[in-house]
């Protein structure tokens, strides 16, 4: 019998889909994985595809399975197809199907919808390891850079998944769009990847920690209303990522809360209570907190327009045909059809920002947006913890979600982060104080030397409170191979 | 009073609420508001499926109560409260009858003085996790005859929990529940025997536990340890203890001093501070009769002395004047008192009842030489959870 929970290792590549007995689609991935592994050796400075890094590996897809540690170099990482157990008889959560068995097949109805939902989704995934390739040469850390490392493997096997999706279920467009997703590129001028925060830089690892802890989040929400859909395979597929893409939103947060917590002791250690001596907190090795707040308010509003339009009818058809549901929708009280409801949603009327209520069904996206706001809050929150608890006085914000937006209602108007109208020439103006500046990158960038010592930091960061599969503070995460 | 009961919790310090527990929680015990994420006591089973599934490491979070934080209580959290310590509660003829671990740990901790006290940087015990009532089933792994003394059977006994957690630190103990039953027709009562293995596993990340049992004659559990074969399964309690503990500075230095099995706390000691690469040092003062019945002798000869010093001290070897561990700790006077002037020495006694009184001389002569009265240096240091006995 086909044992669906382990992970089967009698092809090349580890599956619990059988894959084995699914010669066709196998013999697809295994042309798909030459490509694969050329696009990744290609990508991450060699050094470190030669070295040993402690990485988390599935052995199987059940709770107690998935999480495996061991050294592995990573070009050896069992990338793999993984969908979590299939729930019996699982029917269709929303939309006009609610209530129907799920689909294990396309419906040839929705076919396209869902062949474009999950090249989306599937171009991100590379997109973010391109971004990052360069980041390991100024790792602040190795426990950081076996994070890293372990991001990315990871983002790798999401590309798998959905390249699986396509190999299996959408035939030759499937195939094309699986090999296309191995040719766009992250700023590539020709064929860039299909989002816009896919293709700006990440040049430092705040950048890194900002990008896991509001971008990632996005994708954390996108694979939260997939993991709805009524076509099962991705429904499973979701699932299992999101496991993976927790430990992402674990990066990016305590990364930024150790970035917080090495400026304020090295402010506190040298009597440094101004926040804004930006100069005199510099010279000590830290980021100051308003950089800090400038990273903030660019990486949260590039994040806040992956959701595209407030009111799309796009969203509802997908939503309405059972393919797309929103945030924990098994959780929300309602219908589940919105024929009848509506959703406030932003506009702006006569240069004022209003509110206005609209038909829910086109505002899935909106209220996506407004779910990420909340979840995006928290960790803000925690952070100020932080700060109140060393004495400093600063709070960091989430600006106003009409700043600095190029998509959606807000891409006419110049909204300062307080959610004030102003005209571009003024906007333009002050930006400076809002979003960083080339000094400021160049200045983060004068921080970013690499600490490979065991159990060592960079100046600007603090050690975590807690080691990776509970290690202790000097366990090497990366053997470093030394050419 | 309820009957103590382990709680799970999770650690809102650590937590970066991604909700991934709740969504793997099999019984939905697990719930969150925009605050903190919980774990509903009436309904955790211990399934443990949460666990791997946590980035963090705050999931892993256990506490013995008398009742349950409310759902409101871990609503309100802003760091996790501290374990409480179950056993130092004050014992009462009532309560040891009650408690029979209590007061046999009682009993064993009674010569450090007065009340034991774990060392302020020490990691957090977690304790009675198992009970009578509900053991963890362990399977055997290994069994290794340690001495080369037919009068003396030491075992290395290896025990794999499995799945199930049990978190245990270094210098805590298990009980091991004999099968069978007492003449009364009921369960036999566990014996406490000190874990030998470090925190993270005797193999590490494996979080098995090692066992050091002599065969006692006519002893029940002892005898039913030391036969134990590869694959059977052992009943087992606790962890117990929560005074005898490792401080957590790398800079500590511990000064060790045991006869026979009261080596297996040392040996964990040891395996953990060479895993944490700890800086402060250990000096070691081991009695036995002769190299051959002191447990571990191979081993040991192996561990570099800037790690461990170590004073191997013989009291039955032919044509040898018999040593006890006193006579050595005399002879290195200088040394001992320079560490009972230093307040990064913690000082751990593990044995027989009877070595306690030739030590407890030692140490006072020792303390003499430079001045100090060794009573109420042992109470500074007892106080500041620096100096530990256990002996039986």
């Amino acid at each position: 019998m086909l044992d669906l929970i382990n992970v089967s290792y009698d092809t090349q590549i580890p599956n619990n889909v059988g894959l084995s007995e699914d010669k066709k689609v196998l013999k697809a991935l295994e042309k798909w994985h030459p490509g694969y592994i050329n696009w990744w050796n290609d990508l991450i400075p060699q050094n470190f595809q030669d070295s040993m890094v402690y990485l988390r590996t599935a052995v199987s897809v059940d709770p107690k399975g998935w999480a495996k540690f061991d050294y592995v170099k990573m070009p050896e990482y069992r990338w793999g197809v993984l969908l979590a157990p299939a729930v019996e008889d699982r029917k269709i959560p929303m939309g006009e199907h609610k209530g129907e068995t799920a689909w294990q097949e396309v419906p040839g109805e929705y076919r396209n919808m869902l062949k474009r939902l999950i090249v989306i989704q599937g171009d991100t995934e590379p997109g973010s390891v391109e971004q990052q390739k360069f980041l390991g040469l100024t790792a602040p850390s190795l426990y950081d850079m076996r994070n890293l490392f372990q991001v990315n493997v990871e983002e790798g096997r999401h590309l798998w998944a959905m390249v699986y999706l396509l190999q299996k279920y959408f035939g030759r467009d499937g195939r094309e769009e699986a090999n296309e997703l191995l040719v766009r590129s992250s700023g590539s001028e020709d064929a860039p990847r299909m989002l816009g925060a896919f293709n700006e830089e990440t040049p430092d690892w705040l950048s890194f920690f900002m990008f896991t802890y509001f971008t990632d989040r996005d994708g954390k929400m996108q694979l939260e209303s997939l993991a709805q859909s009524g076509f099962d395979p991705l429904s499973r597929t979701c699932r299992f990522m999101l496991t993976e893409e927790a430990h992402h939103m674990f990066v990016g947060e305590t990364g930024v809360g150790r970035t917080i917590q090495a400026t304020l002791e090295a402010m506190n250690a040298n009597g440094i209570t101004d926040p804004y001596d930006v100069g005199k907190i510099r010279d000590l090795g830290v980021i100051d907190l308003p950089t800090i707040q400038k990273k903030l308010n660019l990486h949260y509003t590039l994040s806040l327009d992956l959701f595209g339009q407030e009111v799309s009818t796009n969203a509802a058809n997908a939503f309405n045909a059972g393919i797309k549901g929103r945030y924990m929708e098994q959780r929300i009280d309602d219908d589940h059809q919105l024929q009848n409801d509506t959703y406030p949603v932003t506009s702006i009327v006569d240069g004022q920002i209003k509110t206005e209520d609209v038909p829910a069904l086109t505002a899935i996206n909106m209220r996506l947006r407004d779910d990420y706001v909340r979840d995006a809050a928290g960790g803000v929150g925690r952070w100020n913890k932080l700060i109140a608890k060393s004495g400093i006085e600063f709070e960091l914000k989430l600006p106003h979600e009409g700043f600095h937006r190029q998509i959606g209602v807000f891409s006419t108007v110049a909204v300062d982060p307080d959610g004030a109208i102003m005209s571009s020439e003024e906007w333009m103006k002050r930006q400076d104080e809002w979003l960083p500046t080339k000094a400021d990158g160049d200045f983060i960038q004068s921080l970013m030397v690499p600490c490979y010592e065991a159990g060592k930091y960079a100046s600007w960061i603090a050690p975590p409170k807690v080691g990776i599969d509970n290690k202790p503070g000097d366990f090497e995460y990366v053997k470093l191979h030394m050419a | 009073m309820n009957a103590p009961v382990k709680q799970h919790l999770i650690d809102p310090e650590i937590c970066i609420r991604c909700y991934t527990c709740e969504m793997t929680c099999p019984l939905n015990a697990i719930e969150h508001d925009d605050n903190n994420v919980v774990v509903n006591a009436d309904i955790c089973n211990f399934c443990m499926d949460c666990i791997p599934v946590c980035p963090t490491g705050s999931i892993d979070e256990w506490r013995v109560v008398e009742t349950p934080y409310t759902l409101e209580q871990q609503y309100e959290f802003e760091e996790l409260p501290e374990q409480e310590d179950i056993e130092a509660a004050p014992a009462s003829a009532d309560q040891s009858a009650a408690d029979p671990v209590a007061a046999l740990l009682a009993e064993a901790h009674a010569g450090a003085g007065g009340k034991a006290k774990a060392p302020v940087s020490s990691a957090k015990p977690t304790v009675n996790m198992y009970t009578l009532g509900k053991p963890a089933t362990m399977k055997v792994q290994g069994n290794y005859r340690l001495t080369d003394d037919p009068d003396h059977d030491v075992r290395h006994i290896i025990l794999d929990p499995g799945g199930v957690p049990f978190p245990v630190l270094e210098g805590q103990s298990v009980g091991i529940i004999p099968p069978g039953t007492d003449e009364d027709g009921k369960a036999h009562l566990p014996r406490l025997y000190s874990v030998s293995s470090p925190r993270d596993g005797e193999r590490p990340g494996y979080h098995n536990i090692s066992l050091t049992v002599k065969r006692e004659d006519k002893g029940l559990a002892s005898n039913y340890l030391c036969d134990l074969k590869q694959g059977e399964d052992v009943q087992v309690t606790g962890p117990f203890g929560a005074t005898f503990l490792l401080p957590s500075k790398p800079d500590a230095h511990l000064l060790l001093i045991c006869t026979g099995t009261g080596s297996a706390p040392m040996r964990a000691f040891t395996m953990q501070r060479q895993r944490s690469g700890a800086t402060g040092g250990m000096t070691m003062f081991f009695g036995a009769r002769t190299p051959e019945s002191l447990p571990y002798f191979g081993p040991l000869k192996k561990v570099p002395e800037a790690i461990l010093k170590q004073h191997l001290v013989f009291s039955r070897v032919p044509d040898q004047a018999k040593e006890y561990v006193q006579d050595r700790m005399i002879a290195q006077e200088d040394a001992i008192a320079d560490m009972l002037q230093d307040d990064r020495t913690h000082i751990y006694i593990c044995g027989l009842r009877g070595m306690e009184e030739g030590v407890e001389k030692a140490l006072t002569s020792i303390a003499e030489s430079v001045g100090i009265q060794w009573i109420n240096q042992r109470d500074v240091m007892r106080e500041d959870g620096r100096y530990h006995v256990e002996t039986y």
